[in-house]
């Protein structure tokens, strides 16, 4: 059939609204298609956004459809419309035809549509069948557990998504949790299943099981809106993909005519700079050495189990792993922020177990916390304020007791220039910033100090493909400087594009460590989910290139 | 002497249940009020307003029941006005309940001004309930009591099978521990916030009327003497559960009855140092409750304390 996928084949960048406009002409056409969903010239304003400008959107029984786009594109805006949690500002809905109000959550499950949000929505200290049951109307009052246990187990085993019906959700792994929540929405009766991200919690293999259950699913009819930012996601599962950019639609095509070059130019509005540039300069001697250090988690349990690694300078080490498995204690140990209880830190031969943070700064570390607004940044401070608060003990910021303003504001001024900080003026507070400027004037700040060893978690997460390059230019540019790069993240591009040795982590231990002429994608995912270590012994031991 | 001995413990055990009761309604409503993740600090005032608002009905109608649904009524205005502060304007929720605090125990010292010292006409006798009470020590201690005394019974045992056996109580729970989980589903977040608020202090206000209507028939400015602030400590004591809350409420209560026998006993501890004892009882409760759990972070509703919002 004619579908907006031959309009959409030569859309270039710039014509993207358009071809867009030409691709809905394209679908009204062929309106009998029975579409389950459909979507129309959807608007929705948050204060100073626009998050969805006029977006149409059909959905077919039995596919499944990817919405695809960057980071505050809108996707996760306009599925929280669809599944009746944000009302729109304009547009149309219709459900198999049908004008529909979806003035909340309760009126889209019954229409059959059920969402699966980016962050989970399950009650941690409910069990996985109370929080399956949870917000249906039947039975009305008492409620016999035994009776939905069986019926939880019976429904998520066709599917088969297994899950313990009886196991509270704290105990269960993040894939699992995820599998509870597509049980949920099974359970209302949902065929039209909307997932969030799903992937971005999985390893490589358990985000292959869920598009097994995905493809199920579609053979039982049922219709799929699957929201990512992989292209390779989109090319493996999807039938049809929209392409969402600033707000707007701006293609559908069928899968068979999308490639990876043209969804991510329909995507980013622009080429994509290509590999990230100078690869390596020679390690240099060992800066960070952890050995065998172990360190209680927020709950009292521990959660780093005797962890040995190494850093060079001019050595970017990868820390790779599903989240929760010890990553941020890791980082926090190191920094001082956590009690080691077992094992030694040394910097450049120096110990700095269980020192203070302060300590630790003036040995020369860098941080930059998962939690950016939070534990890197002041949020209500001004631009100045939060540039100098690792700096404003010594000179030329500090004059005695005082702070001397104006080589504050120099200081301040230089880093917004030398990485090109978008803001509107010095004084202003830190939270009016984006996402890709805090993080920008964060690793200015981190890295003004001169570090020796720089420790970054998640440092591109959440951003805009335009600042997360930008952020990995400096890494790059700051390792060929020599400085040791610690560099946790949770995307396994990121890693095998900056990595010069990866160390997989799980449950709290480094599972193995791989080098950059090893990679490979299969084993770190296996070592991610605990089932395999990096024999090899190449990557681990690397006595040849400390001494 | 072992007559003597048997008789003192038997009369302490009963005084315990009595002066555990107040307590426990109120304790049973902030145990409510916050598994439904909204932090209500205004028990003190509470009980206060349900006392004296109690006392006035009781005196001017005669009737028992007309005073203790008074109690309630008016329990449930103060805690719906706790509600609209931190629900709908997203008032800082201790903020909320200090103030109401506050209210609570300026308007229940005016209103009852006119009935300071006047007796009432009905008061709550123990009613001994048949072959029960004959019991051993346990009979006298649970069974030959007032009736509002064995309402708390019933009611603990009602609140326990709604909070682990039926719908609405999962769903109030939902709504204490992830209201963005319970909003997704279709729950309504702001009307069970509401109404378990509201609930909480129509039993808070019950719990100030057995003050004035049956454990000191009589009205005294500030009878509640901190009892509210108690019942506080004593949610988390309970680790919001109602069963604990009932072991709680008489241990408090056994603590003061005991120190009340004591002195009446002429032991030459100093009056000053026995009354204390239930305030220092309770901090060494509440050091030794959360010294226990908050490695676990067990019993507190997630979300307690955090006001929700959509968007
Ligand atoms: N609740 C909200 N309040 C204000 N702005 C929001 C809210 N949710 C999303 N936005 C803004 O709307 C835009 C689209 O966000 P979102 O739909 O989450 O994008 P995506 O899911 O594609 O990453 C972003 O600029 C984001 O900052
Ligand atoms: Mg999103």
């Amino acid at each position: 059939m004619l579908s907006g996928s031959s309009t959409g084949v030569s859309v270039d960048a710039g014509a993207g609204t358009a071809a867009a406009a030409a691709a809905n002409a394209g679908v009204d056409a062929d309106a009998d298609a029975a579409y389950v969903v459909e979507m129309r010239d959807i608007t929705k304003r948050f204060p100073g956004v626009l998050a969805n400008d006029r977006i149409s959107f059909q959905v077919r029984a039995g596919e499944v459809h990817a919405l695809l786009g960057e980071n505050g594109a809108g996707k996760s805006t306009l599925m929280n419309i669809l599944s009746g949690l944000y009302r729109p500002d304009g547009g149309e809905i219709l459900v198999r035809g049908r004008r529909v109000h979806l003035g909340s959550p309760r009126h889209a499950i019954a229409a059959g549509i059920g969402m699966v949000h980016q962050h989970f929505r399950l009650v941690q200290s409910f069990t996985v069948a109370q929080n399956v049951t949870l917000g249906m109307s039947k039975p009305r009052f008492v409620l016999n557990m035994r009776a939905i246990e069986d019926d939880v187990a019976r429904l998520s085993s066709s599917y088969g998504l297994q899950t313990d019906p009886r196991a509270k959700i704290w105990q269960l792994s993040v894939g699992e949790q995820q599998r509870v929540e597509i049980v949920k929405m099974l359970y209302r009766g949902a065929d039209v299943l909307i997932l969030d991200e799903p992937t971005a919690v999985l390893t490589p293999q358990e985000a292959r099981d869920l598009f097994t259950t995905l493809n199920r699913m579609k053979q039982a009819g049922r219709s799929i809106i699957f929201i990512t930012h992989k292209l390779d996601e989109v090319m493996e599962v999807a039938d049809r993909v929209t392409v969402l950019r600033d707000g707007r639609a701006i293609a559908t095509l069928d899968r068979k005519d999308a490639t990876p070059g043209l969804l991510a130019s329909l995507m980013v509005g622009r080429e994509v700079g290509g590999a990230v540039p100078g690869k390596k300069a020679a390690c240099g001697d060992c800066v960070l050495r952890i050995s065998s250090v172990s360190a209680l988690g927020d709950r009292g349990t521990l959660s780093l189990r005797s962890v040995s690694l190494e850093v060079a300078a001019g050595e970017i080490v990868g820390i790779a792993g599903v989240a929760g498995n010890g990553q941020r204690e890791l980082a926090e140990v190191i920094t001082g922020l956590r009690r080691v209880q077992e094992g030694r830190i040394l910097l450049r031969g120096a110990d700095i177990t269980n020192r203070t943070p302060l300590e630790i700064i003036r040995c020369g570390v860098g941080h930059i916390p998962e939690d950016r607004l939070g534990t890197g940044m002041v949020p209500n401070l001004s631009i100045v304020d939060n540039v100098i608060l690792k700096s404003y003990r010594s000179r030329p910021v500090a004059r005695g007791p005082f702070i001397h303003a104006k080589a504050a504001r120099e200081h301040a001024d230089n880093l917004v220039r030398r990485f090109q900080v978008k803001a509107a003026g010095l004084d202003r507070p830190i939270r009016l910033l984006s996402g890709g400027n805090s993080q920008k004037l964060l690793l200015a700040r981190e890295i003004s100090a001169n570090p020796g060893l720089l420790v970054a978690v998640h440092p591109t997460r959440g951003l805009d493909i335009g600042a997360a390059e930008a952020i990995h230019h400096v890494l790059i540019e700051q390792r060929n400087r020599g400085v040791a790069i610690l560099l946790i993240s949770e995307d396994l591009e990121e890693l095998a594009a900056l990595a010069d040795r990866v160390a997989v982590m799980f449950a709290g231990r480094v599972m193995g460590v791989l080098r950059r002429d090893e990679w490979d994608i299969e084993r770190i995912g296996l070592m991610m989910a605990g089932s395999a270590t990096a024999d090899t012994g190449h990557g681990a031991d690397k006595g040849d290139r400390v001494s | 002497m072992e007559q003597t001995a048997m008789a003192f413990v038997t009369s302490v055990l009963s005084a315990a249940v009595a002066a555990g009761t107040p307590i426990l309604y109120a304790a049973l409503g902030e145990v409510l009020t916050e598994r439904s993740g909204i932090l209500n600090l205004s028990l003190e005032g509470t009980m206060l307003v349900g006392a004296v608002s109690g006392f006035l009905v009781a005196v001017r109608t005669g009737n028992l029941v007309a005073g203790v649904a008074a109690a309630a009524v008016a329990g449930g205005l103060i805690a719906a006005l706790h509600a609209f502060l931190t629900v709908t304007l997203k008032v800082n929720q201790v903020v909320s309940g200090l103030s109401l605090t506050l209210f609570g125990t300026g308007v229940s010292g005016y209103l009852g001004k006119p009935v300071i010292g006047v007796p009432t006409p009905v008061s709550f006798k123990p009613v001994a309930v048949p072959a029960l009470a004959r019991i051993p020590i346990l009979g006298d201690m649970l069974f030959n009591q007032d009736l509002l005394v064995y309402a708390s019974y019933v009611l603990v045992a009602a609140l326990w099978l709604f909070f682990y056996r039926t719908r609405p109580g999962l769903h109030m729970q939902s709504v204490g521990e992830s209201p963005e989980t319970a909003d997704a589903l279709g729950i309504n977040v702001f009307a069970t916030r509401y109404a378990y608020t509201i609930i909480g202090g129509m039993l808070t206000g019950i719990g100030g009327a057995y003050l004035s209507l049956a454990y000191a028939p009589s009205w005294i400015e500030y009878m509640t003497a901190g009892r509210g602030w108690i019942a506080i400590a004593l949610v988390i004591f309970a680790i919001w559960n109602p069963l604990r809350a009932v072991l709680g409420a008489y241990l408090f209560g056994g603590v003061d009855a005991l120190g009340f026998r004591i002195q009446v006993l002429g032991a030459i501890i100093p009056s000053f140092f026995l009354k204390m004892m239930p305030y220092v009882f309770t901090i060494a409760v509440l050091i030794f409750a959360t010294a226990r759990s908050r490695n676990y972070r067990i019993g507190a509703p997630a979300a307690l304390g955090l006001p929700y919002e959509r968007e």
